[in-house]
C-alpha cells in the first residue's frame, strides 16, 4: 500500500500543476471571450449611432438648402421686379419709398434674409450726373466719399432694415465687389464667405443678384452681360438664426451638434454657424454636403453628438452572462473531472483491497486446511482412547464423562471433516471419481441412515427413483450419497412432521412438468375422487407424500401422474442411447414439510457457515457448511442446486447432476456386487397395496416392483377386496403365483377405522384357505402397531420403504410359505445339487474359520461329505495320492501359501503320479482309483470375481470358481461343469 | 406362551437388524441351512464369527499401535475380516471394511485408525446384538425341550 502511495505522489502533484494551469487558461479564455463580445457590441450600437447620426446630418442639411433655396427664389422674383419697374419703365416707377414698403410688406417671405438693398452700376462717367441726380456722394463702405474708380455700385434702394447702408458703395468692399463681378458674370445668385453681420453681429453671407437691362438669352458671352448689367440686388443672409430657427423646429435631437462650413477654399474651412467648442472626445461625426445655389461656393454640414454615446447595458450584461456561464461549465468540467479522478482513485484502491482480501481468503483457507488436518490427528488418538476407555470397567459417572467426551469428540472430527471438504472444493483439489454404482441402492442407503430419526419422529420419509433412470450409472457414489446425505440430513433436523421426499427423475421431464404447472396452488385439492373421503383428516388436504402441503408442488398427484406416464413412455423407447458414454442429467429433488427457511435467509442459504439465524444452531445444532458444500459438489458434477421455500409449510431442494451411462458389461459386473443384490425369490408374486396417497402408493409400488412383485393400486380395503377376489380368478389352481396384500396403516379402511386379517377373511367371498393373501401393515412408527391388535408382529413392514427391507419383512411375514416356495425351489434346482453332491467327499480350504464354517455347512445341507483345512500346506498333505476327495474348494488368498500355488503343487503331484500310471510303477490298489487319472476338480472360491482373478486361477490348473459367499445358482453351475451326477 | 413370546422377540430383533443394515442376505443363507440337518449352525458360526473378528481387531490394533506400520499386513487382516465377515452377512462390518482396505492401501495410518474405530464400533453392536440373539435362542430351545 505504501509503496504505491509513493508512486502515485509524483503524479498527483503533477496532475495538480497541470490542474491549475488549466483553470487560469479556463479564466483567461472567459476574459477573452467576455472582451471580445464587449468590443462587438460596443461596435454594432456605434455603428447604429453613426447610421442615426448620417440619416439626421442629411435631413437637416436638406431642409436647410431647402429654405436657403426658396428664399434665394424671392431675391431672384425681387431682382426681376426691380428690373421690370425701375428700367423698363420710364420714368423708372420704383423709388425708395416704394421699395421700402414693398420689401417691408414681403419681408414675411424672406424670413432668412435680415435686409435686402439695391445698387445700381455707375460707371466713372457717369458719376456726376448720379451724384447730382441723386442728391448725394457715393461713398465708401467706410463712410468716405468714395476715391475715383471705374465702376460704382452705389445702393439706392435699401430695405428700411438695412437703410443705413444707402449710398454706400458696395464695390468699395472686397467681399462685395468680388461677389458683384461674379454674379454680373453669371447671372445667377452669389455668395460671399461668411462675415459678422453689420447690426446683429451675426455670421451671415450676403447674396448678391444682377440685375440686367433687358431679358438675356441664358447662353450669352460675358461681356454682353456685363454690359447688359444695370444694378445688383443683394441680401444678407443671417446663417446662424436661419440654423437655430431650423434645429429649433426639430426638437428632441439637442444631442447633436451641427456646424455649417463655407469650404470653399477646402484647407481653410470657415465656420458659417456652430459653437466653436473643441472637440473634447472622438465622436463618429458625419459631414453632408450643402448646396446653397452658388456653384462657386461649396458649403456643408458637419454634425456630431453632443454628448459622448453612451456604452450600451447590453455590452456590459451579455458578455457577462456568458462570462458567468463559461466558469459555471468550466467548474462542471472540473468537477465532474476531480470526482472521475477521486472515483478512479478509489477504485483502484478498491481493486488492491480486493486483492488483499482475496489473498487473505485463500490464506485462510489454506491455514483451515492445515490446521484442520493437524487437529484430526490428535483428535482420531483423543477417539480411539475414549473408545477404548469406555471399554474399561468405569462407574457411571466416568461413563458418562467419558461418553459425553466422545460424543463432543465425534462432532468435532465431523466438523472438521466438512471444512477439509470445503477447503479441499475450494482450493480445486477435489476429484470425483468414475466408477459404475447402483443410484438406487444408494439411495437406499441413505434412507437406511436416516430411517430411525425417521420413525423417531414419524416423518414419512420416502425415495423415489424413475423408472427410467439407468440402474448403473458412472460417477460418484460417495459425493452423490454425500450432497443427498446433507440434503435429507437437514431436513429431517427442520421437519417435525409430514413427510421427506426424495425423488430422481430424468431432467427434460421434469422440466416439462415445472413448465406444465405454472401455478401450484391450483391443483391442491383435487384428489377427493381417489381417496375415501371419510378418512380425509383435517390437515391432509393436500395431494403430497403425506398429505400435508409442500413448498414446490412438482410431487402434487396430478402432476406425478403425468410425469409417471412420461417417464413409463420414454422407457420405452429407451433402447436407443444404451452403449455410449453420453451424459445423463438427473434431477433429484429432496421435499420436506419442515420449517421452511425464513424469507430473508433464503438468499445466503448456499454461503458456508451461515444458517438461517442464530437461533438455529442452538435449536439444531450443525454448522451451516453441509449446503455450501453440497453447492460445491453439485457444481463439480457439473450440476445446479436450487430450491423452492414457504416458511412453515417446507423447503424443496432441487438439483441436477451430470452421470454418464455405464457400458453394458460394467453393469452386469456390477450387478453380481454381493451387497445389492435384491432377492429374486418374490418374482411373480402379485400384490394388492390399499392406500388412499397416490403419490405414497407410488413410492410403495416402485420398491415392490424392484423385487419383481406386480402391483395393483387401489384406494380403500373394501376395493381391495374386490380386487383380490377378481385376481383370484385368474389363477390356475396350482399356480405358484402368490398374492400378498399390503396396507398403509392410515388406510385401512372400516367404518371403525381398524380391521384385522378376520376381516379380510370374512369378506373374501369364502375363498379356500390357501389362496388367502397375506396381509402387511404399512407403518410409520412403532405407535401404529397398536392399532391392529389382532396382527403378529411380522405382518409390520415399518417405514422408510426400501426394497431390501421391504423384502426382509416380507420373507419373515410369508416365513412358513417362504420355507415351502424354498423346498419347491429345491425341488427343481436342489436334485441337482443335492444330486450332484450328496456323498461326495469334498476338501475346503480356508484360513478364515468362519468362511469355512459357513461353506462346510452350506455344502453339508447338499449331502456332501465335507473336510476342513485351514492351510495350502496341510491341504496338501490331504491330497497325497491316492486320496478319495471327489473335488476342492480353494480360497485363493491364505498366508504362507495361497491356493494359486497350492494348486499348482497339487497338479504338479497329480501329473506325477500319472506319470507312474502310465509307466506302471504305480500298482493299483484300489479299483476305484485304477485306471483313471488323477484330476482333482479344484474350484477356487473369491469374494472379487473379475476377469484377471478367473484367468489366474485357469492359469494355474484350477478348474473354476464359485464366488464366497456361496451363492446357489452359481455354486450349482459351477459344480455341474465338474462333478457328473451319474456318479450317485 | 412364553416361548412364543420370545420368538416374537428373536423376530423383532432379526427384524430390526435386517432393516439396520446389520445382516443382510446371506444371513437368511445360513438360517436356511440351519434347519433340521445341522441344528446350532448359526450360533456356532456366529461364535466363530465373533472370536475370529475379536482376534483380528486385537491384531490390527496391535500392528497400527507400532510407529512403523506394515499395511500389507494390516490389509490381509482386514480381507480375512471382510470375507468372514460377507460370509456371516453382517453387511455393515464388511462395507466398513472394504472401506478400510481402501485406507490401507493409500497407508494412511490415522485414516487406518478411524476406520479402526469404526469397525470396532459397528462389530461391538453387532456383537451385542448376536448376544442377545443367541440368548433368545437358548431361552427357546430350552423352552421347548422342557415341554
Amino acid at each position: 500500500m505504501g509503496s504505491v502511495e509513493v508512486d502515485s505522489k509524483p503524479t498527483g502533484r503533477r496532475w495538480r500543476l497541470h490542474q491549475s494551469a488549466m483553470v487560469v487558461l479556463w479564466v483567461v479564455v472567459s476574459l477573452t471571450i467576455w472582451a471580445g463580445l464587449h468590443w462587438h457590441i460596443r461596435r454594432l450600437s456605434m455603428r447604429k449611432a453613426e447610421e442615426g447620426l448620417v440619416s439626421m446630418c442629411d435631413e437637416r442639411a436638406r431642409m436647410l438648402q431647402d429654405r436657403f433655396t426658396v428664399s434665394v427664389n424671392h431675391v431672384h422674383a425681387l431682382a426681376i421686379l426691380v428690373s421690370t419697374f425701375h428700367y423698363q419703365k420710364e420714368p423708372p416707377a420704383l423709388d425708395q419709398e416704394t421699395f421700402a414698403d414693398y420689401t417691408a410688406r414681403t419681408a414675411f417671405e424672406r424670413p432668412l434674409l435680415s435686409g435686402v438693398a439695391y445698387a445700381q452700376r455707375v460707371v466713372h462717367a457717369q458719376r456726376e450726373v448720379f451724384e447730382t441726380q441723386q442728391g448725394w456722394v457715393i461713398r465708401t463702405m467706410k463712410r468716405d466719399p468714395s476715391p475715383v474708380q471705374d465702376e460704382y455700385a452705389p445702393v439706392i434702394y435699401s430695405q428700411e432694415t438695412v437703410s443705413y447702408i444707402e449710398a454706400l458703395d458696395m464695390m468699395s468692399g472686397e467681399e462685395d465687389r468680388e461677389n458683384i463681378l461674379r454674379a454680373r458674370a453669371t447671372g445667377k445668385a452669389v455668395l460671399t464667405s461668411p462675415f459678422r453681420l453689420l447690426g446683429s453681429n451675426h455670421l451671415g453671407v450676403v447674396l448678391t443678384f444682377p440685375v440686367y437691362r433687358a431679358d438675356l438669352a441664358p447662353d450669352v458671352a460675358e461681356e454682353e452681360r456685363v454690359e447688359a448689367t444695370a444694378g445688383y440686388l443683394g441680401g444678407a443672409f443671417d446663417v446662424e438664426s436661419l440654423v437655430e430657427n431650423l434645429l429649433s423646429q426639430l426638437a428632441g435631437n439637442p444631442e447633436i451638434i451641427v456646424k455649417v462650413y463655407d469650404v470653399t477654399n477646402a484647407s481653410e474651412p470657415l465656420i458659417m454657424y456652430g459653437p466653436d467648442l473643441p472637440d473634447g472626445f472622438p465622436s463618429p461625426s458625419h459631414i453632408s454636403m450643402l448646396d446653397f445655389v452658388d456653384p462657386f461656393r461649396r458649403h456643408n454640414m458637419v454634425c456630431r453628438y453632443s454628448k459622448k454615446p453612451s456604452v450600451p447595458l447590453s455590452a456590459i450584461t451579455t458578455p457577462s452572462g456568458v462570462f458567468v456561464i463559461c466558469m459555471l461549465v468550466g467548474y462542471i468540467v472540473y468537477a465532474a473531472w476531480n470526482r472521475y479522478d477521486n472515483v478512479k482513485e478509489d477504485c483502484r484502491k478498491m481493486e488492491e483491497l480486493k486483492k488483499q482480501a482475496e489473498a487473505a481468503d485463500i490464506a485462510k483457507s489454506q491455514f483451515l486446511a492445515t490446521v484442520s488436518h493437524e487437529i484430526r490427528t490428535p483428535m482420531n488418538g483423543v477417539l480411539g482412547m475414549l473408545d477404548m476407555l469406555l471399554d474399561t470397567r468405569l462407574n457411571s459417572t466416568q461413563k458418562d464423562y467419558a461418553q459425553t467426551a466422545q460424543v463432543c469428540g465425534k462432532a468435532l472430527i465431523s466438523l472438521i471433516n466438512e471444512v477439509l471438504d470445503r477447503a479441499k472444493i475450494e482450493a480445486g483439489k477435489l476429484d470425483l471419481e468414475i466408477v459404475a454404482f447402483d443410484l438406487r441402492s444408494i439411495l437406499d442407503d441413505v434412507i437406511s441412515l436416516f430411517s430411525s430419526k425417521s420413525r423417531e419422529k414419524r416423518i414419512e420419509l420416502a425415495v423415489y427413483v424413475s423408472d427410467d433412470v439407468p440402474e448403473v450409472l458412472l460417477g460418484d457414489p460417495g459425493r452423490f450419497r454425500q450432497i443427498i446425505t446433507n440434503l435429507v440430513g437437514n431436513s429431517i433436523k427442520f421437519t417435525e412432521r409430514g413427510h421427506i421426499f426424495v425423488q430422481v427423475h430424468m431432467t427434460d421431464h421434469s422440466k416439462l412438468i415445472t413448465e406444465q404447472k405454472p401455478d401450484p396452488r391450483i391443483n391442491g385439492h383435487n384428489d377427493d375422487s381417489i381417496s375415501t373421503p371419510a378418512l380425509v383428516s383435517a390437515n391432509a388436504d393436500f395431494d403430497t407424500l403425506s398429505g400435508y402441503e409442500a413448498a414446490d408442488t412438482r410431487n402434487t398427484w396430478e402432476n406425478f401422474k403425468q410425469f409417471l406416464s412420461l417417464s413409463s413412455h420414454s422407457t420405452e423407447n429407451g433402447s436407443a442411447h444404451n452403449s455410449n458414454s453420453e451424459p445423463v442429467t438427473l434431477f433429484v429433488s429432496v421435499e420436506d414439510t419442515g420449517t421452511g427457511i425464513p424469507l430473508h435467509a433464503q438468499s445466503r442459504v448456499f454461503t458456508p457457515f451461515m444458517q438461517a439465524d442464530s437461533s438455529t444452531s442452538r435449536n439444531y445444532g450443525g454448522t451451516g457448511i453441509g449446503l455450501s458444500i453440497s453447492k460445491c459438489l453439485v457444481e463439480l458434477m457439473g450440476g445446479q442446486i436450487w430450491f423452492v421455500s414457504r416458511p412453515r409449510i417446507g423447503s424443496t431442494f432441487t438439483f441436477t447432476a451430470m452421470l454418464q451411462w455405464c457400458e453394458r458389461n460394467g453393469a452386469e459386473e456390477m450387478k453380481k456386487d454381493a451387497f445389492d443384490i435384491l432377492p429374486s425369490c418374490f418374482r411373480g408374486f402379485h400384490a394388492i397395496l390399499v392406500d388412499k396417497r397416490p403419490v405414497r402408493s407410488v413410492v410403495t409400488k416402485y420398491h415392490l416392483q424392484r423385487l419383481g412383485i406386480s402391483v395393483e393400486t387401489v384406494g380403500n380395503v373394501d376395493l381391495g377386496i374386490t380386487a383380490w377376489t377378481a385376481e383370484k380368478g385368474k389363477f390356475l389352481p396350482g399356480s405358484k403365483r402368490r398374492c400378498i396384500f399390503l396396507v398403509e396403516s392410515d388406510s385401512s379402511g372400516g367404518k371403525n377405522g381398524s380391521f384385522s386379517q378376520d376381516q379380510i377373511l370374512e369378506r373374501s367371498c369364502n375363498g379356500s384357505i390357501l389362496d388367502v393373501p397375506k396381509l402387511f401393515i404399512l407403518a410409520t412408527s412403532e405407535l401404529e402397531k397398536k392399532k391392529f391388535p389382532g396382527l403378529s408382529e411380522n405382518a409390520y413392514i415399518m417405514k422408510p420403504l426400501k426394497a431390501s427391507t421391504v423384502a426382509a419383512c416380507l420373507q419373515l411375514g410369508l416365513g412358513v410359505d417362504l420355507q415351502n416356495s424354498n423346498k419347491n425351489g429345491n425341488n427343481i434346482e436342489g436334485p441337482s445339487l443335492h444330486g450332484l453332491l450328496v456323498g461326495k467327499k469334498i476338501l475346503v480350504v480356508d484360513d478364515n474359520r468362519v468362511n469355512l464354517r459357513v461353506a462346510t455347512g452350506t455344502l453339508k445341507k447338499y449331502g456332501a461329505k465335507v473336510e476342513c483345512v485351514e492351510s495350502g500346506k496341510d491341504a496338501l498333505a490331504l491330497l497325497q495320492v491316492p486320496h478319495k476327495f471327489d473335488a476342492c474348494f480353494m480360497d485363493v488368498q491364505m498366508p504362507e501359501m495361497d491356493g494359486f500355488e497350492a494348486t499348482r503343487q497339487i497338479r504338479l503331484m497329480e501329473e506325477k503320479a500319472n506319470e507312474k500310471v502310465k509307466t506302471g510303477d504305480y500298482e493299483a490298489k484300489d479299483d476305484e482309483v485304477a485306471g483313471m487319472d488323477w484330476h482333482l476338480p479344484i474350484l477356487a472360491m473369491t469374494a472379487d470375481v473379475i476377469q484377471a482373478t478367473y484367468e489366474e486361477c485357469i492359469k494355474c490348473g484350477m478348474d473354476g470358481y464359485v464366488s464366497k459367499p456361496f451363492e446357489e445358482k452359481q455354486l450349482y453351475q459351477a459344480v455341474a461343469k465338474l462333478l457328473a451326477p451319474a456318479d450317485s | 406362551m412364553a416361548s412364543t413370546q420370545l420368538k416374537a422377540q428373536l423376530n423383532d430383533l432379526l427384524n430390526s437388524m435386517f432393516a439396520m443394515d446389520f445382516l443382510d442376505e446371506q444371513f437368511k443363507q445360513l438360517q436356511m441351512l440351519e434347519d433340521g440337518s445341522c441344528p446350532g449352525f448359526i450360533s456356532e458360526v456366529i461364535t466363530i464369527f465373533c472370536d475370529d473378528a475379536e482376534r483380528i481387531l486385537s491384531l490390527i490394533t496391535e500392528l497400527l499401535s507400532k510407529p512403523v506400520v506394515d499395511f500389507e499386513k494390516v490389509d490381509a487382516y482386514v480381507h480375512q475380516l471382510k470375507g468372514s465377515s460377507s460370509s456371516v452377512g453382517a453387511k455393515r462390518v464388511a462395507l466398513v471394511c472394504i472401506k478400510f482396505r481402501n485406507v490401507c492401501q493409500e497407508s494412511d495410518k490415522e485414516g487406518c485408525i478411524a476406520t479402526l474405530h469404526e469397525i470396532r464400533r459397528e462389530f461391538d453392536e453387532l456383537n451385542k446384538k448376536f448376544r442377545i440373539m443367541l440368548q433368545l435362542e437358548q431361552q427357546i430351545q430350552a423352552l421347548d425341550s422342557k415341554r
